[in-house]
């Protein structure tokens, strides 16, 4: 029971992260984009709108899911922490960079292009590293040899399922957060920023779903049995396509946009969580499991309860936060 | 170099090293931001108001650098410790995991703060937000500070068979380290951040600023150093007296304190000769150390023979130990001159030399912070749960550390250039005066 619900928060947490992460990574790069193309006073005021009093909170997400799988599977440290020493590094330090300049150049004193192009450049950067995780769970890519852990770097460079997942990764990123634009955008009335973000949304649907198609193609080689467990629950994933195909549709016809929002929230909820559930058991193929890894009884109901207590706090403020910037429409058009 | 676990301690170390400053300075620095304009509003004096705004902007760039450099040392504990993180975890995620959401909490009202300042028709609630900001950074450093007393005082479990059985969350995070522990890192972040506040109104009135912001700046933020000043002296000799009692191992080393006896003598300074444990050039005070102990100068306190040699932690601590303490009282001695100087009638608190004193304190504070840490970090080895698991069987068995030093110690080495260039370029462009007048203030 426990094992259950851990790993169903945390799952909820990292498909949290994954969609305000790849709104605000897309954003970072999009107001590059829109700054190298002189775009300035369009999308870049809709961004930073946006941007300014949210981006603080996206980090927490990743932070709260990986205190709370090692909270609830304790393990999982162990295994992830030693092999990952290398990868997530690289990860922290472009986190870092984009953090700490995204601060400089937004409350700092002068806009620097450099500053931009690291914020921008970043926003891509950082969900491809982070992206071999999910690689590295399916397993083939840690050994262990006299109880030590090692991770084959060298196999995880060559292996083509491992770029196809980057590749899903970034364009995901780029299609989630133009889908997101457009529609603040339209809240905001700004024709010309709307425009320029429903072209990048359209222009990056159709590689999403490609990727997305050649993630399931390289898994059942890569993984036959989690790909077999996949084609088991396929209805779900013929569900994810189907809203995949409900937002581009509305888009499209530029209408209902923050249904077409939400339809793309929803393609990624089912294929993420479709993706995790017949994930399990494993949390590391074939190392650990929700089973035969989760942490005590004790630990595990205290931090149910810690996590119930801190929701009641947490709702409320996030509510207040949204219900001032992201649903006041006087101030997402800037008045 | 090539010692994984050396070189882990030292990413460590310099990750730390680093964070601290932004993490004391985030929980320092809000308790005033609130007080200024919580003072502003009820005085109607837009001076505070103007303060609460300037202070804010600071605090935000710093948060921004302190968010990254804890996302960096909470993988790093997984990343670089992993026995460490498997069997913490096991024990003490409890706080780890409330850590995220006061910071979470904290993050979430920052955003709304900072940009609603003239959204509310009754300012007091743009006030009130403040609140859950300082709640919510003291709250941060309350749950980690619990895990860090945990390393020195584990308690809250049973060991059977190696494994860890029987897990009392609670009685774990409330462990004995975790009062003395609490009050300290708490009443110290407070210190500093006054004294920060206090050098920067200093500075400019010793290069001949004269509006009556930066004296009242000034003057706040010294009512601050001198409270905690007070409050840290205070849990400064309760963190001995625990220690005394739960870490001998710990005080012994920090005083170089070899022999247990009574009516032990406090040293300060000198030079040990390790082969045959004397001192020289130490200036000794009698029975100090037994009343920093058990308040009795005739009290017994415990030597470091007591102890077999290899868990003896480093004798070096004693330099960090002093530095720390020293600071402590300088501190304490300039705010209480500062008070004597503004109440007594024919003295002048704004004297050169009492201004450079404060200017000096800043840094001094950070000093004794940094110093703090290395001596209580230091001082626990070769544990890193004390008496449960070594340092060396904790260290990842990774390879690439070395490189990641080097990538690291890059990163922190580019902020640590860039963070005082911003600030001070963003203070210098947009000055107090200007930002007055705006705000309809006559100068």
């Amino acid at each position: 029971m426990i094992e259950t619900i851990g790993i169903s928060v945390l799952w909820v947490f990292l498909y949290g992260y994954i969609i305000i992460g790849s709104i605000d990574f897309g954003a970072g790069f999009y107001s590059f984009y829109a700054k190298a193309a002189n775009k300035k006073h369009t999308i870049r005021a809709v961004i930073d709108r946006y941007l300014s009093p949210v981006w603080e909170v996206t980090n927490v997400f990743l932070v709260f899911f990986m205190v709370g799988l090692i909270g609830f599977f304790p393990d999982s440290a162990f295994y992830y922490g030693t092999s990952l020493l290398v990868p997530g590094s690289v990860a922290l330090v472009l986190i870092a960079i984009r953090g700490s300049f995204y601060a400089f150049a937004n409350y700092g004193a002068r806009e620097s292009n450099l500053y931009l192009f690291l914020y921008g450049i970043t926003g891509l950067f950082i969900p491809a590293s982070l992206s071999t995780v999910l690689t590295i769970s399916e397993g083939g890519f840690i050994v262990t040899e006299e109880g030590k852990v090692r991770l084959l770097l060298g196999e995880l460079f060559v292996n083509p399922y491992s770029w196809i997942v980057v590749l899903l990764a970034v364009v995901s990123v780029l299609f989630i957060s133009a889908t997101f634009l457009a529609y603040y955008a339209s809240r905001a009335e700004d024709k010309e920023a709307f425009e320029v973000m429903r072209n990048f949304s359209l222009v990056w649907s159709g590689p999403t779903i490609l990727m997305s198609f050649l993630v399931f193609l390289t898994l059942s080689t890569h993984n036959p049995d989690h790909f077999q467990a996949m084609l088991a629950e396929s209805w779900i994933f013929a569900l994810s396509l189907l809203a995949f195909v409900a937002a581009v549709w509305f888009l499209y016809k530029r209408k209902h946009l923050g249904a077409a929002f939400c339809f793309v929230c929803l393609q990624f909820a089912f294929a993420f969580f479709g993706y995790g559930y017949t994930h399990l058991p494993y949390i590391l193929y074939p190392y650990i499991t929700i089973y035969e890894n989760v942490t005590s009884p004790e630990m595990g109901i205290t931090l149910i309860i810690a996590f119930i207590a801190g929701l009641f706090l947490l709702v409320p403020s996030l509510y207040l936060l949204l219900r001032l910037f992201l649903f006041n429409a006087e101030y997402v058009r800037g008045s | 170099m090539n010692d994984p676990i050396v070189v882990s301690r030292l990413l460590t170390f310099v990750t730390l090293g680093f964070h601290i400053i932004m993490a004391t300075i985030g929980v320092g620095l809000p308790i005033y931001i609130s007080i200024a304009e919580y003072v502003g509003i009820k005085k109607k004096d837009r001076n505070y108001i103007v303060m609460a705004q300037r202070w804010t902007r600071g605090y935000t760039i710093l948060v921004a650098v302190g968010v990254v450099t804890g996302t960096i040392i909470g993988f790093q504990l997984s990343l670089l410790w992993p026995t460490f993180m498997q069997q913490a975890g096991h024990v003490i995620s409890l706080p780890l995991f409330m850590e995220t959401f006061a910071f979470f909490f904290e993050a979430i009202f920052l955003g709304i703060y900072l940009y609603t300042w003239n959204r509310f028709r009754n300012p007091y609630h743009h006030w009130l937000l403040s609140i859950p900001i300082v709640l919510g950074s003291s709250a941060s450093a309350f749950f980690i500070t619990t895990v860090n007393a945990f390393m020195n005082t584990p308690q809250g479990f049973d060991r059977e068979n190696g494994a860890v059985a029987n897990v009392q969350p609670l009685v774990a995070m409330f462990n004995p380290a975790t009062p003395s522990k609490l009050s300290h890192v708490l009443t110290t972040a407070y210190l500093t951040g006054a004294l920060i506040l206090a050098a920067i109104a200093a500075y400019h009135l010793m290069r001949g600023k004269t509006a009556v912001y930066y004296k009242k700046g000034l003057h706040l933020a010294m009512k601050g150093a001198l409270v905690f000043a007070i409050a840290t002296v205070v849990n400064g000799d309760i963190s001995g007296k625990f220690l005394a009692v739960y870490q001998p191992e710990k005080l012994a080393a920090a005083e170089w304190h070899f022999e247990t006896e009574e009516r032990a003598k406090l040293l300060i300074g000198g030079i040990l000769d390790p082969d045959e444990q004397e001192v020289k050039f130490g200036i000794e005070i009698p029975f100090a150390l037994s009343i920093l102990a058990f308040n009795r100068p005739s009290a017994e306190v415990i030597g470091l023979n007591e102890f077999p040699e290899e868990l003896w932690p480093p004798l070096y601590i004693h330099y960090f130990f002093n530095l720390m303490v020293f600071i402590g009282m300088f501190l304490a001695a300039v705010s209480f001159i500062y008070f004597i100087c503004y109440y007594v009638r024919r003295l002048q608190p704004l004297n050169p030399w009492l201004l450079r004193m404060v200017v000096a304190g800043a840094p001094l504070a950070i000093l004794s912070i940094e110093s703090g840490w290395i001596m209580t970090e230091v001082g626990r080895q070769p544990w890193i749960i004390r008496g449960m698991l070594t340092v060396s069987d904790a260290a990842t068995t990774a390879e690439h550390v070395w490189e990641m030093l080097l990538l690291f110690s890059g990163l922190y080495m580019a902020l640590a250039i860039l963070l005082p260039l911003i600030l001070i370029r963003l203070f210098s462009k947009k000055n107090a005066e200007a930002e007055l007048e705006n705000q309809g203030v006559i100068l």
